[in-house]
């Protein structure tokens, strides 16, 4: 955080307490007072708008569990008793439901910000990797809780995905083992899933703050990408950024409402409405949308291992981003080439997802090892090539210079 | 940059809606959308239609099909057919349930009460195999939500029976409807012309039976219809007019800043 801080207790409580334990201090300096570069954009609303995500999945969630059994047996009805019996019950797993999409269309929207404006560059790299850490958690916790409502596609989905461990070569079928509880995806797995699913919100919450903490030291980077100057390229954040974050966030609201109340099953899977039979193996088994892309990625190798290595070595990839580029301009927009293959990494990324929901024959298969390639490719060649041979545009002096600058050129902005 | 990124946010959010309806079966016939009037922003379940579908469901579907999530009292709640608490009882009471242990330790049969869970027409999933040639009919309490197409699937199937198709061999026991994966079910056409006769006049055509009983099907899987629409339509307007309030607030104080 840069300069002394501002806060002043002004009664008695309040002075009594800052000697003791300063939270409102801490509070004061971090949401109040906090200088934020003036020239963020709507992209930046979307800390915000994860944040009100986490807390609205925990206490959906929490509520949820009053209700939910974790057992086999009963948990596909104590589901269907939750929508049926439960006060409200309906609105509040559909909005748990929803609400889990909701939170990977803004955790997308969040890192593919970051990368368009260099947000992990020098000195937000610590930032970026407990950002990466806090999305490993979510696809961990949002795997575990499509397993709980015990219909075909959790059974189904869990087995698939834990199967994966049976391909580390000695010890796989042991790990495969061991996490299951026995010889295959059943009641000691449900279980644990409860139990896991529960707890790893609290782990993402620990890692938020410090992924906050960590975006304070530096401050926030911004789209022009320059490191702030001077108090010129400052506000304070409230009310200026309480305000933006606050519009935005009902705006996303409202697209999450429309999701809950007008289409509420439409992001998931038909056969997650039947209940859970290791009879039957559903024709197409499939992941949730936000993991479809992955999905793709392990399908695409045809080896077991090799695919496993792809799948997870596709998210490990992005701890080591801040070393991969190699160039020193934060933002894209003084980057004209990597723009272009910035919007091209994004398209793939798109289409791995459309590819991941077709089945793996044919035509799908050699289009999702193109794109496997090509995702790779954009991180360990086309990056650090980038920063070498690239020329940059002229960069402007400082924060307030471009916004002048713009507004000269652009009085829309 | 401004365009881009709508570019992008348009594109992730397609991708996101359209994706989970892509993976639909590959060889079955797609079903034709009907006009539901519980389809769209303001829908609600037609009463009448319900109430003709509880009828349908009873007389043809509750032969061989459970319903296990539906209790007699859900169709006097507001939203679904809502029968008068009196004609739920009756309703209820021309069904029998295993009770007990009495005082003396033994199981006894009495008439079925509102609390009750609709009667499954077999003890368990063996008897309605064995009954069904083999083929389990499936729970209908979320029939509508548990295929993909929903209930324009389950009208589709109910009224698309054809004969097969030459060259296609059917198997004694399974019947070919287009509109099922693989063109075979193992259930015969359920609907026939005037197979029931609908105490309100209306003329029991295969289109309106199927239309009537798949409103009710749709309500069982999803009784909160009406009160989510309703709610959700409240909502849409409260934070409409919040975001307008809070874009004039912000409007206000940036104007210093530009």
């Amino acid at each position: 955080m840069s300069g002394e801080s501002t806060y002043q207790p002004n009664n008695g409580f309040t002075k009594w307490m800052d000697t003791r334990l300063p939270l409102l201090r801490l509070a004061h300096d971090s949401f109040v007072d906090y200088p934020t570069p003036k020239n963020l954009n709507y992209w930046w609303t979307f800390g915000g708008i994860l944040t009100f995500c986490l807390v609205t999945q925990i206490i959906t969630g929490i509520i949820l569990a009053m209700h939910y059994t974790p057992h086999v047996d009963h948990a596909f009805n104590s589901v269907e008793h939750i929508m049926r019996n439960v006060n409200h019950g309906w609105l509040i797993r559909y909005i748990h439901a929803n609400g889990a999409s909701m939170f990977f269309l803004a955790v997308y929207i969040h890192i593919f910000r970051g990368m368009y404006y260099g947000s992990y560059k020098a000195p937000r790299e610590v930032l970026w990797i407990l950002g990466v850490i806090i999305y490993l958690l979510m696809m961990a916790a949002a795997f575990m809780g499509y397993v709980l409502p015990w219909g075909q596609m959790s059974l189904w989905g869990a087995t698939v995905i834990t199967n994966l461990f049976g391909a580390i070569p000695l010890v796989g079928d042991s790990i495969a083992t061991w996490l299951w509880g026995g010889f295959s995806v059943d009641n000691p797995t449900l279980n644990r899933f409860f139990s896991l699913h529960y707890l790893i919100p609290f782990l993402i919450f620990g890692v938020v703050i410090l992924h906050i903490w960590a975006l304070h030291v530096p401050g926030n980077n911004n789209p022009v990408g320059i490191s702030v100057k001077s108090e010129q390229d400052t506000v304070p954040f409230h009310p200026y950024y309480t305000v933006k974050d606050g519009f935005a966030l009902v705006v996303f609201m409202i697209l999450f409402s429309y999701f809950v109340f007008f289409a509420p099953n439409v992001l998931g899977h038909a056969d997650n409405y039947i209940p859970a039979n290791p009879l039957v193996t559903p024709a197409h088994i499939v992941p949730e949308w936000y993991l479809l892309p992955f999905y793709a990625i392990l399908r695409a190798v045809p080896d077991k291992l090799g695919g496993v290595i792809a799948m997870v070595g596709a998210i490990f990839i992005l701890f080591v981003l801040p070393w991969l580029d190699t160039s020193k301009i934060r933002s894209a927009r003084y980057r004209p080439l990597f723009k272009q293959f910035f919007l091209i990494f994004v398209v793939n990324c798109l289409v791995l997802g459309y590819l991941g929901a077709m089945p793996a024959e044919g035509v799908y298969i050699t289009l999702a090892r193109i794109c496997t390639i090509y995702y790779f490719a954009h991180f360990l060649i086309i990056l650090p090539l980038l920063g070498l041979v690239e020329k940059p545009r002229e960069i402007p002096e400082s924060i307030s210079a471009s916004i002048l600058s713009e507004t000269a050129v652009s009085p829309a902005e | 940059m401004n365009r881009i990124s709508a570019l992008i946010f348009s594109a992730l959010l397609t991708a996101g809606l359209s994706l989970s309806g892509a993976e639909a079966a590959g060889d079955a016939k797609h079903p034709e959308a009907v006009d539901w009037s519980f389809n769209g922003l303001f829908g609600t379940y037609d009463r009448d239609s319900l109430r003709r579908g509880y009828k349908v469901y009873t007389e043809v579907c509750a032969a061989c099909h459970s319903m296990e999530q539906l209790r007699f009292r859900n169709l006097s709640q507001p939203g679904g057919p809502e029968f008068s608490e009196l004609e739920v009882k009756a309703i209820a009471a021309g069904f029998t349930v295993e009770d007990g242990p009495d005082d003396y330790g033994d199981m006894f049969e009495r008439p079925a009460l509102p609390k009750d869970a609709f009667v499954n027409p077999f003890p368990n999933v063996q008897a309605a195999r064995a009954a069904n040639g083999g083929a389990y009919p499936p729970d209908l309490s979320l029939i509508t939500k548990a295929r993909s197409g929903g209930p324009d699937y389950i009208h589709a199937l109910l009224t698309g029976y054809e004969d097969p198709p030459s060259g296609i061999k059917m198997r004694d026991g399974l019947y070919y409807n287009p509109y099922m994966a693989g063109g075979k079910i193992a259930m015969a056409a359920p609907l026939l012309e005037d197979l029931i006769e609908y105490t309100d006049g209306t003329a029991a055509s295969v289109e309106q039976m199927s239309y009537d009983v798949v409103t009710f099907l749709n309500w069982a899987a999803e009784p909160e219809l009406e009160e989510r629409k309703q709610t959700g339509f409240m909502v849409l307007i409260y934070l409409t007019v919040f975001a307008g309030l809070l874009f004039f607030s912000m409007r206000r104080i940036w104007a210093d800043k530009h």
